[in-house]
């Protein structure tokens, strides 16, 4: 019972200085394993897969693995929650400032710059995950070996899709995980 | 509907379909969260991005509480938080007691391969949707592509990035108003 509280607190310290989205998580994962020894650095790199690999966000996924691996389902639910209670309390003490200063030229200005970054990081984003799934960046053949042609067609065809109907995202992720089992992509 | 219901479903729906990390939500609180419930317009969603960026926490959390928070109070920023965590508990406990090496199953790696490809188009999209919102003069415009150019370089953490432009956005807009004052 006293490991359960453990879990609790180990996750909830990382809820409360991980700062930068899921693999900020990291850090504190390895260090979390050294000291409780509940998991080994290879453990963790098989977390990160699993987390990767599963809808959800990467932090959550992680957190719900690790504590699922060490006390089952009560640990998932532990780990999780303690994760994202400071998430929680934190932005809504943003959010009631934000109310208030809304109309404030400074929080305009900030926010002016703010949103142009912050549609930069999800263009970075982007080119992370077209990096891993569009191109091969360890090619050392020719030029034409860069691409990587099925996933390409699939995404011009998804592109195309998208433009013509616009479908729900639903829609398209399922439809391009059916292809990419039954065309073994 | 109860609002906190729909919040909670909502979320439910982003989380289970939040392929690659938080990032890639944006295609779906796009859809669900600006277009279907109208609870955000593209500009509030942006700036929860930034700021979860440079607070602790989870991003896809920290924006599923703050959406939440506006449309109803503390009990929705709680509501949309469960919901967004939801289908990954259940999920990652199922893959956890069944299958010990998952991500190498061969199924899982070709369905994954398709789904990659299908998030790139999606958040290219989204971000080229964004970007009509946010990059709205030439300063801005610089902002963008310095961000994107050093996230994607690995050169400076998202952290400062997101500080630096704030800042940066202050200074502008300060330079914008002496000259009209002149």
């Amino acid at each position: 019972m006293n490991e359960i509280f453990l879990l609790a607190y180990h996750f909830f310290i990382t809820g409360l200085f991980a700062v930068g989205g899921g693999l900020a998580t990291l850090p504190f994962l390895y260090d979390m394993g050294r000291k409780t020894g509940w998991f080994d650095a290879a453990d963790v790199a098989n977390m990160v897969a699993i987390a990767q690999s599963t809808p959800g966000p990467t932090g959550i996924n992680m957190a719900t693995y690790v504590g699922f691996h060490r006390f089952g389902i009560l640990g998932a639910v532990v780990g999780t929650a303690s994760i994202v209670f400071p998430s929680i309390v934190i932005i809504i003490i943003i959010s009631k400032a934000l109310t208030r200063f809304k109309e404030s030229q400074l929080v305009q200005d900030i926010f002016y710059g703010l949103r142009p970054a912050s549609t930069g990081l999800i263009l970075a984003a982007a080119f992370g995950v077209i990096q891993i799934s569009l191109i091969n960046m360890g090619n050392t053949g020719d030029f034409i070996g860069y691409f990587r042609f099925p996933e390409l067609t699939l995404a011009a065809l998804i592109f195309l899709l998208h433009k013509w109907k616009k479908p729900h995202p639903i829609f398209l992720i399922v439809m391009a995980g059916i292809i990419g089992v039954v065309f073994k992509i | 509907m109860n609002l906190l219901a729909e919040l909670f479903i909502a979320f439910a729906r982003i989380g289970a379909f939040t392929f690659g990390g938080g990032y890639a939500m944006l295609p779906m609180i796009k859809r669900e969260i600006v277009e279907k419930h109208h609870w955000a317009s593209e500009q509030e969603v942006l700036d929860y991005f930034a700021i979860g960026q440079v607070t602790p926490g989870i991003i896809a959390v920290n924006t599923a509480t703050f959406i939440g928070y506006k449309m109803a109070g503390v009990a929705g920023g709680v509501a949309a938080t469960v919901g967004v965590i939801f289908p990954s508990v259940v999920i990652i406990s199922i893959v956890a007691a069944f299958f010990t090496s998952f991500a190498d199953l061969p199924v899982v790696a070709h369905a994954f391969n398709g789904i990659r490809a299908c998030v790139c188009v999606l958040i290219l999209s989204a971000v080229y949707d964004m970007a009509k919102k946010s990059v709205i003069d030439f300063p801005a415009a610089i902002i963008f592509i310095a961000v994107a150019a050093a996230a994607a370089m690995n050169i400076i953490s998202p952290f400062f990035l997101v500080v630096i432009s704030g800042a940066f956005g202050v200074v502008i807009q300060l330079i914008k108003a002496r000259k009209q004052v002149k």
